[in-house]
Formats: structure tokens, C-alpha cells, sequence
């Protein structure tokens, strides 16, 4: 009998919608495993048993009532703890929102609804996104399934731990700064941040408004792709959201051909701070899209090495805004209401209590960042560098069209060691944060495992805004092509929990 | 709680400084919906019932600019002759505040919708033209009502409660320019430019200003400086002072106050002052030790406002005539002085006037009735004039009736009081109060003969020439026909009845 925690989103659709089997057995099959493995991995914030049943019931339903149903319908999925969920608990990994039950559906819950996708509960998270490991969760670390000691990435390391130990065949992970990218890559999974407002952002808890972007999380490009189909478009409740077609990326997936596509590799992302191992992986990445028929190039985008100081300088600004509105008052934690205290008081109280350090570390560097006679210096000077990246990646679209990278410069860190030193920490999203500085598209997706440690290594691909599909026409051929080479997905090779 | 303040007098206050002022209007536009999500902003509903994930600042909600908040702030800049920016931003102004759901406003910082231009205002017979800054869009705060306190305010009360249902209405920020100049007069001139903002923004359509609704509140700073010295002194500034009384009193007090303390040596403190209606007085609120620092930056959540240039034209040329220029226009036709066209204007009676004349009544009749009996049981009953429950077209079938001499005036009062009353269209009332003027002979002539009858001496007077006596006979018929008769027509009768050439 097959494990039906071991297909594929788009196998899995399949033979749901072939009758092989039905959306409660494959619901099922992975509440089974979650209950099974997730006390190691701790993937989940909360698990939504009754609420994925009656979803796949209804698919069922649909189904024996001859139904059309949606390419991805009956599949099962872990949300990111960031979107808002009808009447299930949403806390973005914070014990400031601890017990909070949204009144309301995020865009992107209610089109997972509407394609019939079956969310199976919602996943841990460095709190409010601000994180690189998970560990600024404020309830608990996750682990890597490749080697539970180890951070599975983050902020969303519960997406990327849920899909690596097979919980979840597909995941929603959120990007500011590398959130998705970075998570997939210390995993062995797929994972895209789609172009700057492809996604909606209603519904989605803000950390930085003007760089955070959901998108999908997968084991395989197509999968990816089909959910990026699902979630994807313009709506009219984000300001920000693109309204214009979304790009042809099932299309794209489905093609996987490179012959003639221009690559640049980014000069800047390598030498110091670069592990071996993944330096080793990415040169063979490059060298397979040669291979394939793509004219590799080496581009030079000099204003990135500026790109890291400017990030944590806008991203904490805007979050310092965005995380105001917690006062306690009207939803979520409140401290020391004990009749004797002003309302400031307790917002005050409340916020000392229900941050977490490296959120407090944030707001005030936002808050000092923002403040009159700095702003220029700070903030100011930050978008213009914002303005430079995104001429770089201008004048290298001009020459190429997609750019390639390491995703993260080293694999997955055991959980613990960057904990007191959040420059460290910070370096995780060096590669990541330009694509996010000048909203591009991009994604990471499994090239090997580093021969030092044995760990999944990501490659990065890049590409303009708007031209989602180019990820995945070089993501699909990349990834056919290494499959053939080792003989199976690589996530095969993880050990079996 | 009024601390008592030392005041001089106006007269020593303005021999020795000169005023300076700027004022800062709130307007509450008058949309269906709310700025940035689509509650709506009915006044009166139960607390909290139109609010919506965006307006109560959830976690995770956005906000979607109203475009007709945006249409109305560019109708207003045009208005003020401003010039309307090509592409602006909305910004974050952040402090925490309990009736502020994100704990910051969106609002607009360096980038306004409207800059540079000017409103001029008439005190006195004198044109005075009071620069305006700039306007700007935002949202307005929720409503907190402070439960315990001796005073209303936040400080010292038990608990606060908060309603929703107004955060996130669309206002429209208009801020002047200092005043300067207006020495003596600058009560009159604040009082002024209130007024006439607030009859512009009533002709344009985008909000009703009601103050006494809160729907236009304004703030008034106030300085002062020695006669001939050119830097501004300190200013205070005077918060929600939401009458045009109360803001002539404002700046009255304020430079009486302000003549005190810097005339005793003092100096006078960066604050915010609160009103009082009762006695017209400021009291001290929060002081302001360095400037707040609201840490404005651009709003990412939202897209920047660019109004295209050929659909400001558009809707430059759909404005309205402005109040001030039609008033100019309404006074030269009607033929007034400014003194009784002022009076028109406070009477709020230009807007009945004009829709009497609309419907067929001359300007003098229309304006007589309006003005006189119209104002006088509107006076009596407390209500606007345009609130009175009668129709320029009835006011003018009224003028008509008096014109073709059904009726007099006496009897015409009598049938506005019947309108009034709701007793019907003029003809209506007319017909079933029998109150047309009796001018058949027959009828007439009956009256006549008694009055004679009854009255011989009289009668032997006029027959002997003294034909001024007839007035009282006249009066005698008018009293038996409960004024019903016409005069000259039983003047006419009595005299020939006893042979008297007229
Ligand atoms: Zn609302």
C-alpha cells in the first residue's frame, strides 16, 4: 500500500480526483503522522483536526457529486502561523498573541479554502517573521529533519520542517528577508517568494509592509508552482497587490527547458563566510545549467554588499509601526489589568511581557531609526541604497535573465549557537535580502548535500518582478537533472523519523 | 475646574502686541465610507457596531483608499486656489493612544494633496486674505468617553470606554499660514475664515460641517508679538474650539491672557489649551516639553495618490460658484448694503432666498418673508431657518397670493402659520380657513352698510367732509369680516354709500 505522506501534491491531487483514494484518507494519513513524529519536529502550532476533516469531507462530497475540482483539491498543506484563520487560533509565533482566534479570513486562507486544499493546522515561526532559525519562536524551537539538533531555517522553519519529515505535502511560508528561500534550502524543499504583490497581504500579520511577500512552499517545482497558481492575484483589499495577470509558472513547470536562457551568476555572493561545501554544490548547480544548454555569465551587482545594512534599518522602521497596535487593549495578551493601573500602563506592561527580545531589539532600533534628526541618516539613506540595488538588478536583467546564488552561505546551524549573536544570525539572509530590497522574484530549491556535514545545500534563482515563470523553467530543469543524476528526490536521503 | 487667569484688557493687550494666529480646521467629509475600508459612517449607531478588521487595526488587516476622500480633498484645495500635488504619499504619524487602533494615523506629512493657497474673508466691510498652508487627507481617531473622572478627561477617571465607530473617517486637515495683520480685528477674522470655510465647504458638497455634530472642529494658536518686532512670539494652542462663537472668544481670551503674562515679564508656555464654553476661557492641558516626535515616515501600505492632471481640470470646472463670489453676485442684484446682506448670511437665509425667487417670487418679497416672519418663528421654535417645514415654492405662491391681491399681509402670515402648522399648500389653507380677502361688493357691501348703520356720528362726519374719518369705518368692517375684507375696496364703498367724492 502506498504512503500517501510520501507523494507529491500534484500525485496526491490525482488520485483524489481518480478516486484511488479520498481526501479524508489522505487528511487523515498525515494528522496520523503529525501525531506520530511532531512532538521531535515541532512543525506545528496548532493542529486543526476537525477543521482539514470537514474540508476533505466536503472535496469527497464534490467529488461524488461529479464536481469539477481544483488542481490541488483534497491536498493537504501547513499555514504559516502569520496568516489569519477564521475562528482558529493565529499567534505569529509571539505570546502576545497567545489564545487570539481571528474573526476573520487572510486572502490567501480563504483561496486555499476555495481550491479545496486541506489545511491541516498552522506552523511555528520565529515571532512576527523576525528570524532566521525558528528559535525566536515563542513556543520552542523547531528541528531540522535532516538533523533534529540543528535549526530547520527561519522565520518559517515549521513550513520547511513540516514538509521535510513528510507531515505536509505542501506548506505557505512568508519572505522579508529570506524567510522562505532560507528555510527550504537548510531542508531540502522548494520554496519561492513570488514578485513583491503577487500574493495578498491581507490577512497576513505585517512584520515590514513594504518587503514581506507569502508564497509557496513545496517538495518538487511543480508542486510549487501549482500552488503559486492557487494563491496568487490581484486583490482589492491589499493597495499594494499587482493586478495584472498571473505569469504562466504551472506552464513554466511543466516545461523545464534552458536552452538559450541567459544565466548570471553574482559575483558578489561568494568568499568569505561561504562554507565549502556549499560553494562546491552551487559551482556544480552552474555547471549543470551549462550542461542543459543555458549561457552562463558572471554579472557583478556591487551595491548588494550594502544590502544587509540597509534591511535592518527599513525592516525594522516599518515594524516598529506595524507591532504598535499590540496594546493590550482590544485583543491578544494584557498584563496587570488589575484595576489599579492607566491604560499606558498596561500597554506597557503588556508588551514587556508578551515580546520576545529580538522583537523588542527591532522596535527599538526601528523606533531610534525613524526618530526626528536620525531619519535622513537612517532610514533615509537606506532607501536609497534600496533605489541602487534595485538599479543593479536592473542593469544585470539587462544582460541576463535570471541570476543564480548560493541561498545561504552555510547549511543548517545547530540550534543554540547563533542564539546570542544576532550578527551571526543576520548573515543567514545575506544572499536573500536584495530580491526582497527590490521585490523580484525568487526561489531556492535543493542542489546536494554539502560533503562536510552531509546537509542540504539551496540554490538561489532570481529573477525580474514579474517574471515568476522564469523560476520555474530553470527550477524544474535544474531539478529534473539532479534527480536523474543521484537517482531520487534528494529529500529521500533524509533519515526516517 | 477654570483656574482663574490674569487677564488685561483687549484695548491694552492690542496697544502694546500684535496677534498672531494660525488656524487648523478638521473637516469630516461626508462619504458613504470610511478612508481606508468600506464601514460605514452613518452618525449614531450603537458603539462599535461599523467597524471592520481595518478600522479596529486587527492583525493583518490593510487599508484601500477611499476615492472619493480623495475627490473631495482635491475639490477642497481647488477651493482654497491651491495647487494639487502630482503625486503624494500617505504617511504614518505613530503615538500611542487608546481611541487609536494601529497607534499611528494615517495621514499625510511632507507630500499634502493641496499646498499654497488662499481664502479671502470680508470682516467688517474689508477684504482680509488669510494664506492657506496646506490640505491634507486623514483618518479620524475613535471616541473614548472617560467614566469616573470629575472632568470628562482621561486624568483621574475610573475607566474609559472606547467606540470605534468613528475611527477611520475621512478628514481633511486645512492649515493656514500665520495670520498676521489682523491686529484689533483677529477675533473677527478667525471667526471669519471659520465661517466662510465652512459655507465652502457646504457648497461643495463634501460635508455638511455641522460643528456642532463635530463633523468641522478647529484649533486655534495664538501668539504674540511687541508692536513692530517681526519674530513670532511662543504660541499656545487652543484645542477643538467647535463654535464661531468660541473661536472669536478663543482668540479674544487667549490675547488677553497671553498680554498678561508677557506684560508681567513672563513667558509664555508651548501648550496645548483646552476651551470652555461656559466662560470663554482657556485652561493649560498637556505641556509640550520638545516637540513630540511622531516619527512620520511614508506608508507602505499604501500605494502613492496621483491625480492625473486632466481630472483636476475636470473637476476644477465642475466647482460650484464659490459662497463669497456668489454673495458678491446676490447682493448686487438684490440691491442691498453689505450690513443687510450680512444679515442674510447670518440669518442662513441666502440658500431659501434665492430657492424663493427660483420659484417665481420677486427678491424684495422673497427676502421680506424670509427675514421677517420665516426668521421670527424659526427664532421662537429654536430651529434653522432652512429647517422650518415650509418650501421656498409655498413662500413664493405666498408672495404670489399677496401680489394678486387674494391676500394682505395680515392674512398672509396667517396662512405661513397654517403651513407651518401643516395644515397644507397655501392654496389649501387659503380655501379651507376661508381666508381670502372679500372684495365682492355684495359681501362687502352688506359690511359696509352695518358699519354705517352703527355708526351715524362717524357717518355725519364724513358726509359733512371729513373724509379721513372714514378710517374708522373702514376699521369697523375690517373687524366684522375678521380682516378678511379688501381696504381700499371698503374705503371705495363707504364713500360712495354717503355721497362723499374720494
Ligand atoms: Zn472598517
Amino acid at each position: 500500500m502506498t504512503d500517501l505522506t510520501r507523494l507529491t501534491a500534484a500525485e496526491t491531487a490525482a488520485k483524489i480526483a481518480s478516486g484511488e483514494t479520498s481526501a479524508v484518507e489522505v487528511a487523515k494519513a498525515h494528522l496520523d503522522r503529525i501525531a506520530a513524529i511532531d512532538e521531535k519536529v515541532h512543525a506545528f502550532l496548532h493542529v486543526d483536526t476537525e477543521g482539514a476533516l470537514a474540508a476533505a469531507r466536503a472535496v469527497d462530497g464534490k467529488r461524488a457529486k461529479g464536481e469539477k475540482l481544483g488542481p490541488l483539491a483534497g491536498v493537504p498543506l501547513a499555514l504559516k502561523d502569520i496568516f489569519t484563520t477564521e475562528g482558529v487560533p493565529t499567534t505569529v509565533g509571539s505570546k502576545i498573541l497567545e489564545g487570539w482566534i481571528p474573526p476573520y479570513d487572510a486572502t490567501l486562507t480563504r483561496k486555499l479554502k476555495d481550491a479545496g486544499i486541506v489545511i491541516l493546522g498552522k506552523t511555528n515561526m520565529d515571532e512576527f517573521a523576525m528570524g532566521s532559525s525558528t528559535e525566536n519562536s515563542a513556543y520552542g524551537p523547531t528541528g531540522n529533519p535532516w538533523d533534529l539538533t540543528r535549526i530547520p531555517g527561519g522565520s518559517g522553519g515549521g513550513s520547511s520542517a513540516a514538509l521535510a519529515s513528510f507531515q505536509a505535502p505542501l506548506a505557505i511560508g512568508t519572505d522579508t528577508g529570506g524567510s522562505i528561500r532560507q528555510p527550504a534550502a537548510v531542508t531540502g524543499t522548494v520554496g519561492v517568494k513570488p514578485t513583491y504583490g503577487a500574493v495578498s497581504r491581507y490577512g497576513m500579520v505585517a512584520f515590514s509592509s513594504s518587503l514581506d511577500q507569502g508564497g509557496p512552499c513545496a517538495r518538487t517545482v511543480l508542486d510549487a508552482a501549482l500552488l503559486h497558481e492557487a494563491i496568487a492575484g490581484h486583490d482589492p483589499l491589499d493597495s499594494t497587490s499587482i493586478d495584472a495577470p498571473v505569469p504562466p509558472v504551472v506552464e513554466a513547470a511543466r516545461s523545464g527547458d534552458v536552452r538559450g536562457l541567459r544565466v548570471g551568476v553574482v559575483k558578489e555572493f561568494a568568499g568569505e563566510g561561504y562554507q565549502a561545501g556549499v560553494m562546491e554544490r552551487f559551482n556544480d548547480s552552474v555547471e549543470m545549467l551549462r550542461e542543459l544548454g543555458a549561457e552562463v555569465v558572471e554579472v557583478s551587482c556591487p551595491s548588494f554588499t550594502y544590502a544587509l545594512a540597509a534591511y535592518y534599518l527599513i525592516a525594522p522602521s516599518e515594524c516598529s509601526s506595524n507591532l504598535a497596535r499590540f496594546d493590550g487593549l482590544r485583543y491578544g495578551l494584557r498584563t496587570g489589568d488589575d484595576g489599579t493601573r492607566s491604560a499606558e500602563e498596561v500597554t506597557s506592561l503588556t508588551r514587556e511581557a508578551g515580546f520576545g527580545p529580538e522583537v523588542k531589539r527591532r522596535i527599538m532600533l526601528g523606533t531610534y531609526a525613524l526618530s526626528s534628526g536620525y531619519y535622513d541618516a537612517y532610514y533615509g539613506s537606506a532607501q536609497k541604497v534600496r533605489t541602487l540595488i534595485t538599479r543593479d538588478f536592473e542593469r544585470a536583467f539587462g544582460e541576463v535573465d535570471v541570476l543564480v546564488s548560493p541561498t545561504t552561505p552555510t547549511t543548517a546551524f545547530p540550534i543554540g549557537e547563533r542564539a546570542d549573536d544576532p550578527m551571526a544570525m543576520y548573515l543567514a539572509d545575506l544572499c536573500t535580502i536584495p530580491a526582497n530590497l527590490a521585490g523580484n522574484a525568487a526561489m531556492s530549491l535543493p542542489c546536494g548535500l554539502a560533503p562536510e556535514d552531509g546537509l542540504p545545500v539551496g540554490l538561489q534563482i532570481i529573477a525580474p518582478a514579474l517574471a515568476d515563470d522564469r523560476l520555474y523553467r530553470v527550477g524544474a530543469a535544474v531539478e529534473a537533472a539532479f534527480t536523474a543524476r543521484w537517482g531520487h528526490p534528494l529529500l529521500e536521503e533524509a533519515p526516517t523519523l | 475646574m477654570t483656574v482663574t487667569e490674569d487677564l488685561v484688557s483687549y484695548e491694552d493687550a492690542l496697544a502694546a502686541f500684535d496677534p498672531v494666529m494660525g488656524l487648523e480646521v478638521h473637516v469630516e467629509l461626508g462619504t458613504k465610507t470610511k478612508m481606508f475600508c468600506g464601514c460605514s459612517t452613518e452618525l449614531g449607531a450603537p458603539p462599535n457596531s461599523q467597524t471592520c478588521p481595518t478600522c479596529l487595526g486587527l492583525p493583518g488587516s490593510l487599508p484601500v483608499v477611499n476615492a472619493v476622500g480623495v475627490e473631495s480633498a482635491v475639490k477642497i484645495g481647488l477651493a482654497l486656489n491651491c495647487e494639487i500635488a502630482e503625486w503624494c504619499r500617505f504617511a504614518r504619524k505613530n503615538y500611542f493612544y487608546p481611541d487609536m487602533p494601529k497607534n499611528f494615523q494615517t495621514s499625510q506629512y511632507d507630500e499634502p494633496i493641496a499646498f499654497n493657497g488662499y481664502l479671502d474673508v470680508d470682516v467688517e466691510g474689508e477684504t482680509f486674505r488669510v494664506e492657506i498652508e496646506r490640505a491634507h487627507m486623514e483618518e479620524d481617531t475613535g471616541k473614548s468617553t472617560h467614566v469616573g473622572g470629575a472632568t470628562g478627561r482621561i486624568h483621574g477617571a475610573q475607566h474609559s470606554l472606547l467606540d470605534y465607530n468613528r475611527a477611520g473617517i475621512p478628514l481633511i486637515e486645512i492649515v493656514t499660514k500665520p495670520i498676521v495683520g489682523a491686529g484689533a480685528k483677529a477675533p473677527e477674522v478667525a471667526k471669519a475664515y471659520v465661517a466662510e470655510l465652512r459655507e465652502l465647504i457646504k457648497a461643495l458638497g463634501v460635508s455638511e460641517a455641522r460643528m456642532e455634530m463635530g463633523q468641522m472642529r478647529c484649533d486655534v494658536n495664538l501668539s504674540l508679538r511687541p508692536i513692530g518686532r517681526e519674530k513670532f512670539g511662543t504660541r499656545s494652542e487652543t484645542k477643538n474650539v467647535n463654535s464661531l462663537r468660541s473661536v472669536e472668544r478663543a482668540v479674544r481670551f487667549e490675547i488677553q491672557r497671553h498680554a498678561a503674562v508677557l506684560g508681567g515679564g513672563g513667558t509664555i508656555v508651548q501648550e496645548t489649551r483646552h476651551f470652555h464654553e461656559e466662560d470663554g476661557s482657556t485652561t493649560s492641558g498637556r505641556i509640550k516639553e520638545e516637540a513630540e516626535d511622531y516619527r512620520y515616515f511614508p506608508e507602505p501600505d499604501l500605494v502613492p495618490v496621483a491625480p492625473a492632471r486632466e481630472w483636476v481640470e475636470e473637476l476644477r470646472a465642475t466647482l460650484p460658484e464659490l459662497p463669497r463670489v456668489r454673495r458678491q453676485r446676490l447682493q448686487a442684484e438684490w440691491g442691498i448694503s453689505d450690513h443687510e446682506m450680512q444679515s442674510v448670511l447670518n440669518a442662513g437665509a441666502i440658500d431659501p432666498i434665492v430657492a424663493t425667487i427660483d420659484a417665481g417670487a420677486p427678491a424684495d418679497q422673497a427676502r421680506k418673508w424670509w427675514m421677517g416672519e420665516l426668521a421670527r418663528r424659526a427664532n421662537e421654535s429654536g430651529t434653522e431657518l432652512s429647517a422650518l417645514p415650509i418650501t421656498a415654492a409655498q413662500v413664493a405662491r405666498v408672495c404670489a397670493l399677496v401680489a394678486e391681491g387674494t391676500l394682505n399681509d395680515k392674512l398672509a402670515r396667517q396662512v405661513i402659520e397654517a403651513v407651518l402648522l401643516g395644515e397644507g399648500d397655501p392654496d389649501q389653507v387659503v380655501e379651507q380657513r376661508g381666508l381670502a380677502i372679500v372684495s365682492d361688493d355684495s359681501a362687502l357691501g352688506a359690511a359696509v352698510d352695518e358699519a354705517i348703520a352703527a355708526n351715524p356720528g362717524v357717518a355725519d362726519k364724513i358726509r359733512d367732509g371729513k373724509v379721513a374719518a372714514a378710517g374708522a369705518l373702514v376699521g369697523a368692517v375690517m373687524k366684522a369680516t375678521r380682516g378678511q375684507a379688501d381696504a381700499a375696496r371698503a374705503r371705495e364703498l363707504i364713500l360712495e354709500r354717503l355721497g362723499v367724492q374720494g
